[in-house]
């Protein structure tokens, strides 16, 4: 994993509330055996027509959302299924950060894994942020992982918070299985001093 | 005298490899790793290049349920899989769990079945257990008391490897659920009701424990039910008290302890209850004897009603927020607001998932259906969640009354659950389904989805629109 230390990019406003898993990636995206290509799933619903053009209405297919690296939506982000395919397409589509009043915790624990940067902001920054990217629809953020602060486009620093473990992991570019391997010892030592309630092998 | 301690707690302590510290997550044992075909090849990929081995496959099951069809064996008594991309997962799955030594239930395998229905049914799925699955409703398996949750396919990876999870301890809410039940009303319409009160969100952070005596008096199914639809109310997992209910429901079960070693076990297991004083950080409350049955009219699971209350109007939102989310799925549904779903046409009926796919759903669906005929122009598909709930239903004639009415009566698996296998509901039509989610497209691009209880839904079926399923009680 790619180490991060701040995310400067331009911001898309998808003002929509529990924005469903199946959302992000329909089930039928699912088939896959890897995680190359989920980007061309990603909110496939309501970036096609039924026809299958673009529709453009949608706030990522507009002209000035191009090249947008930071998703901002509404609370409870991510609610639904466990796939991590959300965040991988979301990643796959260029998206490095997501903020949102809240998020629901699969969603959170997926991204934080693959380093799709999940940041909580307040109720009331979201909305100011909707009502700025009205005004300004190229508008530009910049998220510092470091002192975990959030610059808005009028200057503004808004703190956000993230666990010390995941923080330091995505900081550094280390995968959670290297430290979990590391735990080998302990893991032994649980194994040798408990019962194994079912053994699936029979 | 220790602390008094909640049954997640106790759980949760029992199960810690190392505790949690500012720094870092607790790591957590996992007792039970359940796999399927979509949420697992990545993981397997990612061992490969690690040259790493899957440290307990003698802790991890495989099943194929997500991508299967349900369509009827063939006359060789096979069900052919005609979906290329489907075929290569399937694949995939057989040989990951050939190489590592995971025993699998593959397609046509007389186990075979919905993850969440063939832990219980084979007894794998005990009190005090850790159990995980790269599947959120996962949380179905807290029922017995175990601390069951959905993860991602990163933290598959994990377990495979080390049987182990990084976890933050998440917080306790208490949901008590007092009264009893009045006659149809069912468990599906307990959960429902509870996330229409509480919302999608309300649930994030924590682990539900359900108490209280209507659930004391509900069978391990219906328990089951309720747990399944916990992340539907933003918690990764519920869990009930183990109790008589739970301990004979296990025995006898194929992976359940035998004889002396079962004693035992429902010794330890009484031990699991929240002892009298524990503090929960969170309650939660309901009156099961208020409840009616309920339905979904909304895009979320949130969004649902008793079945004779009127849509929502957007003006008696409280806050602009909400009125523009309700606006955003009376449109996908096509609904108007103030008016009943009583009555309201559907065009398929969907009886399944595993939330409602065990043996009492389908009995419970089937008492509508005896004698009578599925509406002209609806199509119910039924779907028994495992091979074991198909042949014990069959064994009780229920195939026949489904068949005989008119509807499909189908192989086990997720099925119209969730639009990836070929059951889908077609664009801009309305299904009634005792699934649990109503997403758009859900059940396929332009689905319109009503949640309900099976006897709702099989209520729906023979009548061709929605219908409260008391006024064909007698
Ligand atoms: S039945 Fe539906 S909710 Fe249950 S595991 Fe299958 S797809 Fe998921």
């Amino acid at each position: 994993m790619e180490p991060i230390s701040t995310i400067t990019g331009k911001a898309v406003v998808l003002p929509v509330e529990n924005i469903d898993t199946d959302q992000i990636i329909p089930a039928r995206f699912l088939k896959v055996t890897d995680k190359s290509g989920l980007a061309a799933g990603l909110f496939e619903a309501w970036r096609y027509l039924p026809d299958g053009t673009p529709n453009p209405d949608f706030p990522l297919n507009r002209p000035e959302a191009a090249g947008a690296t930071i998703l901002i939506s509404g609370r409870n982000f991510g609610c639904g299924s466990s796939r991590e395919h959300a965040p991988w397409a979301l990643q796959d589509y260029g998206f490095r950060a997501v903020l949102a009043p809240s998020f629901a915790d699969i969603f959170r624990s997926n991204a934080l894994k693959i380093g799709l940067l999940p940041v909580t902001i307040e109720q009331a920054i979201y909305d100011e942020l909707v009502a700025m990217y009205a005004n300004d629809p190229q508008m530009a953020l910049t998220i510092d992982l470091a002192a975990q602060t959030v610059t808005l486009p009028d200057g503004r620093q808004v703190g956000f918070p993230i666990d010390a473990f995941s923080k330091y992991c995505l900081l550094h570019g280390v995968d959670q299985l290297g430290f979990l391997l590391n735990q080998a010892d302990a893991i032994a030592a649980y194994e040798a001093s408990h019962p194994q309630p079912v053994k699936t092998t029979g | 005298m220790s602390k008094p301690r909640t049954l997640f707690e106790k759980v949760w302590d029992a199960h810690l490899v190392r505790p949690e510290t500012p720094e870092t997550p607790a790591v957590l044992y996992i007792d039970l790793h359940l796999i399927h075909e979509v949420t697992s090849p990545q993981a397997f990929t990612e061992l490969r290049q690690r040259g790493l081995r899957v440290r307990r496959p003698d802790k991890t099951l495989g099943t194929m349920d997500h991508s299967t069809p349900t369509t009827p064996r063939n006359h060789l008594g096979i069900i052919p899989v005609i979906d290329p991309m489907a075929i290569s997962q399937l694949e995939q799955l057989r040989k990951n769990c050939a190489e590592f030594g995971i025993p699998l239930f593959e397609l046509g395998d007389e186990n075979q079945g919905i993850v969440h229905v063939i832990g219980p049914e084979q007894g794998l799925t005990q009190p005090g257990m850790t159990i995980v699955c790269g599947d959120s409703h996962t949380s179905t398996h807290g029922a017995f008391g175990a601390l069951a949750f959905g993860i991602g396919t990163s933290e598959v990876g994990h377990v495979l490897a080390t049987q182990c999870l990084l976890q933050r301890k998440p917080k306790t809410c208490a949901v008590r659920i007092d009264g009893r039940l009045g006659p149809g009303v069912t468990a599906k319409d307990i959960i429902l009701a509870l996330i229409a009160k509480y919302g999608v969100g309300g649930g994030t952070g924590y682990v539900f424990e359900y108490m209280g005596e209507a659930i004391r008096s509900l069978s391990m199914e219906e328990r089951m039910t309720i747990c399944n639809m916990s992340i539907e109310g933003g918690a990764r997992a519920g869990m009930v008290a183990p109790d008589d209910t739970t301990f004979e429901y296990i025995a006898g079960r194929p992976f359940a302890p035998k004889g002396a070693d079962f004693e035992a076990a429902v010794a330890r297991w009484r031990t699991l209850p929240t002892d009298e004083g524990a503090v929960f950080d969170h309650e939660l409350t309901l009156s099961a004897s208020e409840l009616k049955p309920m339905i979904t009219y909304g895009t979320n699971p949130g969004m649902g009603i008793p079945i004779d209350a009127p849509v929502p109007r957007p003006e008696d939102m409280p806050d602009a927020r909400s009125r523009a989310a309700l606006d955003k799925a009376l449109a996908y549904m096509g609904l108007e607001p103030g008016k009943p779903l009583l009555g309201h046409p559907v065009d398929v009926v969907f009886i399944g998932s595993c939330t409602n796919s065990r043996l009492s759903d389908l009995r419970q669906a089937a008492q509508f259906f005896r004698g009578r005929k599925v509406a002209p122009g609806v199509r119910v598909m039924v779907v028994p969640g495992s091979q074991q709930v198909k042949r014990a239903a069959e064994a009780e004639g229920l195939d026949r009354i489904f068949k005989e009415a008119g509807a499909e009566w189908r192989e086990a698996g997720c099925s119209a659950c969730l639009g990836m296998n070929d059951d889908k509901v077609p664009p801009g039509k309305y299904a009634v389904s005792t699934s649990n989610r109503n997403f758009e497209g859900r059940q396929g691009p332009g689905a319109r989805t009503m949640l309900a209880s099976p006897l709702t839904a099989a209520a729906t079926a023979v009548t061709g629109v929605v219908t409260d399923p008391r006024t064909l009680m007698n």
